[in-house]
């Protein structure tokens, strides 16, 4: 029994590490800037909650004495809340800095809204 | 039988290998924003990699270390970002 809870945390901590390699693959290959934040922080975020959770797993006998479980449960909620702000405010100021989109773009939603005023570019006031 | 701790040094090696493939998006990048970006896929792997050695050595000060390079790696994404905005 012991060791079953064991060999799940550790499992878990594999796929996290593949999640984390598929992210670095895709931040290699990606055409565009855009492209790149957005598959390197969302598989990012989902390698490092489950290898989190892994490590709570793993260390389970060790549960009752000292605050594993807390510790690990207060980085999970804050990379689930850390991360997507990162990646929405490193794309805005991407977009402001006019690092020039790929190609393949089909709609640029926020072009449209500054074109009717609708979002002030800042630095322009 | 493999053991659950062999799984976790080929967790770790994987992790080593993500982190190389993002440095070489960090020397490489064109722009600012994806050397920031594959600094913060570094930040991330890194966490990850405290926190398992923190539960083989079985040291539970080194959490505490994840958790406060957490915390500043969140905070200067966001200054760097606000400085390109011209924002600050």
């Amino acid at each position: 029994m012991e060791d079953t809870i064991k060999l799940i945390g550790a499992i878990m901590i594999l796929m996290g590490s593949f999640s984390l390699l598929v992210a670095a693959i895709g931040l290699l290959r990606m055409p565009d800037v855009y492209n790149r934040v957005q598959t390197g922080t969302k598989a990012s975020t989902l390698g490092a909650i489950m290898a989190f959770a892994g490590v709570g797993l793993f260390k389970y006998e060790s549960w009752g004495d000292g605050n594993w479980l807390g510790r690990v449960i207060i980085l999970i909620i804050f990379i689930l809340l850390t991360n997507p702000v990162s990646s929405h405010v490193l794309m805005r100021a991407a977009y402001f800095m006019k690092v020039p989109l790929s190609k393949l773009t089909k709609t640029d939603k926020l072009k449209e809204d500054i074109d009717n005023n609708v979002i002030k570019e800042p630095g322009n006031e | 039988m493999i053991s659950p701790e062999m799984i976790v040094y080929i967790a770790v090696g994987m992790f080593a290998f993500a982190m190389l493939i993002a440095m070489i998006r960090f020397i490489k990048g064109p722009s600012v924003v994806d050397r920031v970006v594959a600094f913060d896929s570094l930040t991330i792997t890194s966490l990850v990699l405290i926190s398992i050695i923190a539960a083989l050595s079985n040291r539970m000060i080194y959490f505490d270390v994840a958790i406060v390079y957490g915390l500043l790696s969140f905070v200067g994404v966001i200054v760097v970002a606000k400085y390109i905005q011209k924002g600050l």
